[in-house]
């Protein structure tokens, strides 16, 4: 570990990162050193898409294939014992930074691939797969899955599919002009017929903190199980699934400074053995006849085929940085840089689409300008080296909500300065003079 | 001049704000003529466009009309277009959606043929925008809704 980076949760007077702390830490990022447009330096703000990576991830994936690299669970040799021993000690790293168990945590490609593990292992127990153990997955004509309105594509579309298949019925919680949900009407949304209640921890098109506490309460009280796509909160705040009470929850490698094409499925323990497998095949097995399959206990029960291992090996690299720098330190950063990008709000023709405020917010401002289009936007700040994300954001029900089909979003991470968010603003300030909008 | 304003070139501002054949006009085909509709959306962007084409017997455009949201160079460019096909027959269209095409794929540097140029007038301040490979879609989506929708119309299987 490179960082020197440390900071002191605390101490009250700890505002954030300090510029020195800061600093040290932007200097773990190779790629922060490099211009775009014309030599000007990067201001990369589109972190809530995916985040750059320090330099101790790259090097971990480079160190496992150089050293490390053979087929995990299995083999007696040298390597593979070394191998396997990498792939779990990453397990237990990515556990403990969620405060979660290691067998409860399972590697998937992706968020998106995690959220369908648990859809489709409904499905199956709906086909009547998984024997007694899996009566909690069983659906029926009737049920109902609920989801927020404010859902990332990936933890709607899996919901809609599985709703189509066994008959179960999606209902959704509103957004509420603010960004935040409207919880109003939450006991006659999540009733008897509930079985799952899945929703986003962390809104990656406007910021917005959800209120487990309530939410997972709600299901409780009904014995829904709940499903948490932890993507934007996991690399940016505190999180402990074991706390927060959730059943399930998804989250992605690549947005917590880790490498692409790896994520992880958190399940309470009692659940993960319960659930019949989505994906199967290779090393997810106990004995396989001809006729029949019984199958390992999970994570492995989850984990067919050969893993993701040097991507695995970065992700648990990638959370023990965030471990290292503090996530309470990372939280503060993040609330600071909120305020200064919030501060759009006073530029004339600019709104943004979500909370005013900085409570129970992070750094995720999804905006409009008044008579430019968000890909205009986007273009005119890339002008200026400033990386925005333009569009739905996977997120199109949200955007309908508040009835424009585009917005541009600045999302910050650890190395993300006030400095970027000042030049972001000033650039953005031009825009609508740049397209003579009165 | 920056590649920025390359890109947003006055002539594109103009009509992103001032667009040419904006707003659907009803199509009554009738002594022979011909007519079409096409729906085109980005999928990556959400931009849209809904186009009507009207069709002579003699095979030439008759009127172009259209609706559509999104960024002010898809915008511009179904209103370039629409002034530039409207009077031309179906023979001139095709070439000059080809040409179009070729110029989307120049990478900033033109068609380097001062015919091709000047039959593509005004369409001709797209070339910056062949610079970005991701904004390229925008300046094609109107092209692509006219050629659908001449299809549809049944114009092309007599022409």
């Amino acid at each position: 570990m490179t960082t020197t980076a440390t900071v002191r949760p605390d101490d009250a007077s700890a505002t954030a990162l300090s510029t020195t702390e800061l600093a040290a830490v932007r200097a773990d990022f190779p790629l922060l050193e490099r211009t775009v447009r014309g030599g000007q330096p990067l201001v990369y703000l589109d972190s809530a898409a995916t985040s750059q990576k320090p330099q101790v991830v790259l090097d971990a994936g480079v160190d496992f294939y150089e050293q490390r690299n053979a087929a995990v669970h299995r083999g007696a040799h040298q390597l593979a014992e070394e191998a396997t021993e990498a792939f779990e000690q990453a397990r237990a790293a990515v556990a403990a930074f969620v405060g979660a168990d290691e067998g409860e945590i399972v590697w998937q490609p992706g968020a998106t691939a995690a959220i369908n593990v648990v859809a489709y292992a409904f499905s199956n127990a709906t086909l009547g797969r998984g024997g007694d153990a899996a009566e909690r997955f069983r659906l029926a004509p009737g049920d109902e899955i609920v989801v927020t309105e404010a859902e990332h594509h990936a933890n709607l579309v899996p919901w809609q599919e599985l709703c189509a298949r066994t008959g179960a019925v999606l209902r959704w919680i509103p957004v509420s002009d603010d960004g935040r949900l409207d919880l109003s009407n939450l006991d006659a949304l999540v009733t008897e017929r509930t079985k799952v209640l899945a929703f986003g921890h962390v809104s990656n098109v406007t910021g917005a903190v959800a209120p487990v506490a309530t939410l997972v309460a709600a299901a409780r009280r009904v014995g829904a199980l709940t499903v948490l796509d932890a993507c934007q909160s996991v690399p940016n705040m505190p999180v402990d699934f074991h706390a927060l009470g959730v059943d399930f929850a998804a989250f992605s490698g690549h947005k917590m400074l880790g490498p692409t094409g790896v994520g992880a499925l958190y399940g309470r323990r009692e659940l993960l053995e319960a659930m019949p497998p989505t994906i199967t095949g290779g090393s997810m097995v106990e004995v396989v006849t001809m006729e029949s399959t019984t199958y390992a206990p999970p994570p492995q029960r989850f984990e067919a085929g050969t893993q993701m291992v040097a991507q695995a090996v970065g992700m648990g690299c990638a959370a023990q940085y965030l471990d290292e720098l503090g996530m309470e330190g990372v939280a503060r950063h993040e609330t600071e840089l909120a305020a200064e990008m919030l501060k759009i709000a006073d530029i004339p023709g600019v709104q943004v689409i979500g909370p005013l405020d900085t409570a129970n917010r992070l750094a995720v401002v999804s905006f409009v300008v008044d008579g430019v289009h968000a890909h205009d936007v986007g273009q005119v700040l890339d002008d200026k080296g400033i990386a925005v994300r333009v569009g739905h954001h996977c997120a199109q029900p949200l955007h309908r909500r508040f009835g424009v089909a585009a917005t541009a979003r600045a999302s910050a991470s650890v190395y993300t300065t006030v400095e970027e968010v000042v030049a972001f603003r000033e650039a953005l300030a031009g825009v609508r003079a740049f397209f003579g909008a009165e | 001049m920056s590649t920025l304003e390359q890109m947003y070139q006055q002539v594109i501002l103009d009509h992103a704000k001032r667009p040419v054949g904006h707003g659907l006009v009803e199509l009554a085909a009738g002594h022979g003529h011909l007519a079409g509709e096409s729906h085109q959306v980005n999928p990556t962007c959400g931009d849209e466009v809904t186009l009507r084409v009207d069709v002579t017997p003699a095979g030439t455009v008759a009127g172009v009309s259209w609706e559509g949201q999104g960024c002010s160079i898809s915008q511009a460019s179904v209103s370039v277009m629409t002034s530039l096909v409207e009077g031309a027959d179906l023979a001139e269209v095709a070439r000059l959606d080809g040409l179009f095409h070729d110029l989307m794929s120049s990478r900033g540097k033109g068609l380097d043929d001062d015919a091709a140029e000047d039959a593509l007038g005004d369409a001709t301040a797209f070339t910056g925008v062949s610079q970005y490979p991701a904004r390229i879609k925008c300046a094609l989506l109107g092209w692509a809704a006219l050629k659908d929708s001449l299809a549809r119309s049944g114009a092309l299987a007599t022409s």
